[in-house]
């Protein structure tokens, strides 16, 4: 069972605390209307399914109840880090500093 | 003493016979016998059937690796486990156990005509044998395959034990309590370290409890190791646990163990579990799992009696028991040799030791001598000699690969060993990685990916010394990573048996090997012809062979047979092992209960059952109950002699006259509150919600992104800033979710806050024509006219004394009040209104009436008439979207291609031609049933019931284009008589004017 790391409650806990809640950074568009029937499509059902590193939503769903943003691989499952909702996703230089 | 049993050998109580039985019979073991030990003891190596061609078969090991002696182990009703390895479980007197796979005995068994019909079962067999004719499949193959599927008898009655599970933390894990594991654990434990070690067996030590010979800094390997037990006790920050093994090893250092509280107990202790699962998160792992021997394979080598070299010395030095009186040993690695002369020792006369090696250490060669023991090397085995125990074993010299003239071997027991193979199943199950040593021809840990330190045979060290040393050290590098740090204890190790080997695929015979039944994997019944032939076939992966012959696939999931089938199928492909791959090791590490992956999670704790304020009225007056999501709902209520048709007739009959009353808690409540909700509800749901004033309410349809119906309920306005949102039963927190996410990260500025508010209300419904003259004298500060309070209304006021948040809406059609007060009144206030009620005669009624009203009328219920690919224009209610709005979510959806696109399913009322006739929900709608099959579905029934308002059946379904075939008929084909006529029409069977809401 893997530890996660709520950005809001400053604390590592148990994943059966958190729901996943798909892939981060697909804002939705303000407009929905200005989208073309592609662009709305892709919006809809298009995601990266990458092998390695992934940006994805989480929320500490039996805690606080926010959603905050991680960066998790996808072969070994490890989260690499989690940040808040809004924040922009840590690009890997920062993650080397931090470590 | 028993024939077999060396006195004054072993770690048993010889003093303390203990007497159970074994397919009836009476046997004696002693105190510290396993069932394995104690039945060789008495001669007896027969203990059970192969699961293809039933073949006899006896235990080939000591351990938990046990592949053959499976037996069932029974304690009186509902205590009966199918498949217990004979040499993990404990004899206790009156232990009661039974031989599996065989019929009508284990000595006579008539299924072993499977083996007759060897060339029906070769690899692939199910997927071969089985394909024709068709018509032989219902007659002939699945009789047989279901008849011989499964291994032992599953048992049939309620587990009454309990099964306890708990939570542990640690600084060291130590998996394992042999040499590397008690060092690894004492250099942790005395530097501090919180420390659990852990261990399969009833009692710690490993391989020094086989080898008794060996001196430990000059003491005795068994004096040693009850000092280091000792020592580990007393210290306080070290947990020792026996019979607990390690199954799972899983993200971040948890390892789930489970442990065996009472299957070695004669009495059951009151109120213990049977099992405990733990969940450890250990900061380091140290896993000393040691290594597992490999058999050899040639032909015949499944006779009982045939055994792990290992095995025998474990069942002499910690058993006392002797596994025969003149055996042989076939081997390929120094190890066997030291059994042979433990057994020579203890009073057996060895046949000889045959090595398929041309150069043995001389050492080893003078010690035979010594011993008298005849010594053949550079030899194969080819053939074996008896059915139920063996009687001899055919060898033949060895010459450029190939196999000369053969002679007889007699003997009663066969000790073999192919070498050992490192056990790396839990390292395996954290994705470490696994690297060839093209040297040592096995594979030893390569990258890690967790905090873990492997040590001792587990990583191909060899000898006693050396895994001291190395959990030593595995024990030191552990202590490193948590800021601690001692001085690496060495240790002097006399008597060590260090030793080395080579391994083989199936040895070289001088017989046809199309006829050789060599085996690879024993439970299965795979051979190495099979894994030939499945490369032949085209297997060119080590899982597909796998899965085609079923090698590795059984109870002991191959420990014993993997890596002899990886080198035999890579010497087929003609390649290296690391290139023809591994099979993935998963947990759990040895077969587990179900009892203890449940814990506490049975009967009435299985889930969390949900009731009403009101539930324990509905009880009281006879409710039958359904589950709904995790509530459980009053279903209906049967006065004596009703059924639930008649109760629900006569429910629906009294609402629809006079007055029913319905506990509605369970619908979700959302309250919505801040200066933006409004915006915010505008956004979420279909409906327009700027106009709706204090004090109204509207249905309120909620979409997802995708533009297909999600949820729905009736929304109140309380205030400027306050909505009181009513969701589906089963939807609340699902929509609260969705809420929360589109607020928290989509609209971060709007000024809303969510409150699950389902469990603060009890809802009391009261419907029917006279509902109003029953509410009114309860309710002060709300004029309940018609004109004051109309149809889709809301107060807050106070029933009965109880402040309310009242609401005038219908479900059902008829005039109808929902009453909202604080949770703890709820059963207050239905008992009020019950007896008040009676001079209207008021019935109170359940779901399945709830349903009925409601499908009258017409009105869906999300996740029965939809199921995630309608639209609000598929379920015909447009009229509920904010055709106005700029946006809300879904709405771009509508506009997509094949939302507009024509054809689509669409919710539509049926009318069977015969009124009686009631359509099964979920049934297949076609237009034509004439047609050929498979017939073209066009749809099919979402909703379906007997209504006794309309002395008639009526239905809603999902037809393609239905809106558009109004008083067209369809057909619903039936599985046996003829299809059901129905004409499409309007979902609103009853009042489609809505006057009976407006009664006076
Ligand atoms: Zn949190």
């Amino acid at each position: 069972m893997l530890l996660i790391n709520c950005p809001y409650c400053d604390d590592t806990l148990p994943e059966l605390e958190f729901a996943y809640a798909g892939e981060a950074h697909i804002a939705r568009p303000a407009d929905p209307s200005k989208l073309s029937d592609e662009e709305w499509r892709d919006f809809l059902f298009i995601r990266t399914n990458v092998k390695g590193v992934h940006a994805e939503r989480w929320r500490h769903i039996n805690g606080c109840g926010r959603f905050f943003n991680a960066l998790r691989d996808t072969v070994s499952d490890q989260f690499v880090t989690t940040y808040k909702a809004g924040e922009p996703r840590p690009e890997p230089k920062t993650l080397e500093a931090a470590e | 003493m028993t024939q077999y049993r060396v006195t004054g050998r072993g770690r048993v109580d010889q003093g303390t016979p203990v007497k159970f039985s074994f397919d009836g019979k009476t046997i004696t073991g002693c105190k510290g016998d396993t069932l394995a030990s104690a039945l060789l003891a008495n001669g007896q190596h027969l203990m059970g059937r192969s699961f293809k061609y039933h073949r006899p078969r006896g235990v080939v090991t000591a351990g938990s690796e046990e592949p053959n002696a499976l037996v069932g182990v029974t304690r009186g009703k509902g205590r009966f486990e199918p498949n217990t390895r004979a040499t993990m479980q404990e004899v206790y007197p009156g232990l009661k156990v039974e031989s599996q796979n065989k019929w009508p005995t284990l000595a006579f068994d008539l299924g072993a005509i499977n083996d007759r019909l060897y060339m029906l079962f070769s690899a692939g067999f199910y997927y071969k044998t089985f394909m024709w004719p068709r018509s032989f499949w219902d007659s002939v193959y699945e009789p047989f395959i279901r008849k011989a599927a499964g291994l032992g008898k599953a048992p049939t009655e309620v587990d009454p034990d309990t099964y306890a599970s708990r939570y542990l933390h640690c600084d060291v894990l130590v998996v394992g309590s042999g040499p590397s594991g008690l060092a690894a654990a004492m250099t942790a434990g005395r530097a501090g370290a919180d420390v659990v070690i852990v261990d399969e067996n009833s009692e710690m030590g490993g391989t020094l409890l086989s080898e008794p010979q060996a001196q430990i800094d000059g003491i005795p390997a068994w004096e040693w190791l009850a000092g280091a037990v000792s020592e580990l006790d007393a210290l306080p920050n070290v947990r020792r646990m026996t019979r607990t093994t390690a199954i799972g090893y899983y993200h971040q250092n948890m390892i789930g163990m489970v442990e065996r509280i009472t299957d070695h107990l004669a009495t059951l202790p009151e109120d213990a579990p049977r099992e405990r699962m733990w969940r450890v998160r250990a900061r380091e792992v140290v896993l000393a799992q040691g290594a597992i021997e490999r058999p050899l394979v040639f032909d015949g080598n499944d006779v009982p009696g045939v055994m792990m070299s290992g095995a025998a010395q474990t069942f002499l030095n910690r058993f006392g028991v002797l596994v025969g009186k003149t055996p042989a040993v076939l081997t390929s690695h120094d190890s066997a040799w030291h059994t042979a002369f433990d057994m020579a020792e203890a009073g057996a006369k060895v046949a000889a030791i045959v090595d398929t090696r041309e150069i043995v250490d001389i050492g080893l060669q003078d010690r035979a001598k010594e011993l008298g023991i005849p010594v053949k090397l550079g030899h194969t085995a080819t053939a074996t000699k008896g059915r139920l125990r063996i009687k001899g074993v055919r060898v033949n010299p060895v010459r450029a690969g190939s196999a000369g003239s053969g002679h007889w071997v007699f003997c009663d027991a066969l000790l073999t060993c192919g070498g050992w193979t490192p056990t790396l199943h839990l390292f395996s199950h954290t994705k470490g990685a696994l690297d060839w040593d093209a040297d040592a021809r096995v594979y030893l840990p390569g990258r890690k990916s967790e905090a873990v330190q492997i040590a001792g045979a587990g990583r191909g060290l060899w000898g006693i010394g050396a895994a001291l040393d190395d959990g030593a050290k595995a024990g030191t590098d552990a202590l490193k990573t948590l800021g601690k740090s001692a001085s690496v204890p060495s240790y002097e190790v006399q008597k060590d048996r260090i030793g080395t080997g080579v391994f083989h695929k199936e040895l070289p015979t001088d017989r046809s090997p199309g006829k050789a039944k060599a085996f690879v994997d024993f439970q299965n019944d795979v051979t190495a012809k099979d894994l030939r032939l499945a490369v032949r076939e085209g297997m060119k992966s080590i899982e597909h062979v796998k899965r085609y012959t079923t090698n590795g696939m059984a109870t002991d999931q191959g420990k014993l047979s993997n890596m002899n089938g990886l080198t035999i199928a890579a010497d087929a492909l003609g390649k290296e092992p690391p290139q023809v791959g591994l099979t993935t090791f998963r947990p759990p590490y040895t077969p587990t209960t179900f009892g203890a992956f449940c814990g506490y999670h049975k009967g009435a704790q299985f889930e969390v059952t949900r009731r009403t304020p009101i539930d324990s009225w509905a009880e009281e007056n006879g409710a039958v109950y359904e589950p709904v999501a995790l509530w459980r709902r009053a279903w209906y209520f049967p006065k004596a002699g009703e059924g639930m048709h008649k109760a629900v007739a006569r429910e629906c009959k009294s609402t629809r006259e006079s007055l029913g009353i319905f506990d509605a808690s369970t619908l979700g409540k959302i309250e919505v509150s801040g200066p933006d909700a409004t915006e915010f509800m505008n956004r979420m749901y279909t409906n327009p919600w700027t106009k709706l004033g204090v004090g109204r309410a509207r249905y309120g349809l909620l979409l997802g992104e995708d533009g297909f119906i999600r949820d729905d309920g009736v929304i109140g306005r309380m205030r400027d800033d306050l909505f009181h949102v009513t969701t589906t039963t089963g939807g609340a927190a699902r929509v609260l979710n969705m809420m929360e996410d589109y607020l928290q990260t989509e609209w971060p500025d709007l000024k809303v806050w969510l409150t699950s508010t389902t469990e603060e209300w009890a809802t009391i419904a009261l419907n029917g024509p006279n509902a109003r003259k029953l509410l009114a004298p309860f309710v002060e500060g709300c004029d309940m006219s018609n004109e004051a309070f109309p149809h889709m209304s809301v107060r807050e006021c106070t029933v009965a004394g109880f402040p309310s948040r009242l609401f005038r809406i219908s479900f059902t059609g008829e005039l109808g009040f929902e009453i909202n007060v604080p949770a703890r009144h709820g059963r207050a206030l239905w008992e009020k209104l019950w007896e008040a009620g009676k001079q209207y005669d008021i019935c109170p009624y359940g779901t399945e009436t709830m349903h009925v009203l409601r499908a009258e009328k017409g009105f869906i219920i999300v996740g029965q008439d939809t199921d995630g690919t309608v639209t609000p224009q598929d379920a015909g209610i447009g009229w509920a979207i904010g055709k106005m709005k700029p946006d809300f979510v879904g709405k771009r959806s509508l506009d997509r291609p094949d939302i507009v696109a024509p054809n689509r399913k669409q919710l539509v009322g049926l009318l069977t031609e015969d009124p009686k006739a009631v359509l099964v929900e979920g049934a297949q709608i076609v237009d034509d049933p004439n047609q050929p099959k498979p017939m073209k579905m066009i749809g099919h029934v979402t909703s379906s019931y007997w209504s006794e308002t309309l002395g008639r059946s009526v239905a809603m379904a999902v037809i393609e284009g239905g809106h558009d075939k109004m008083d067209q008929t369809i057909f619903v084909p039936q599985a046996d008589g003829a299809p059901i006529k129905a004409k499409i029409g309007t979902t609103m069977f009853y009042d489609p004017k809505g006057e009976r809401l407006l009664v006076e």
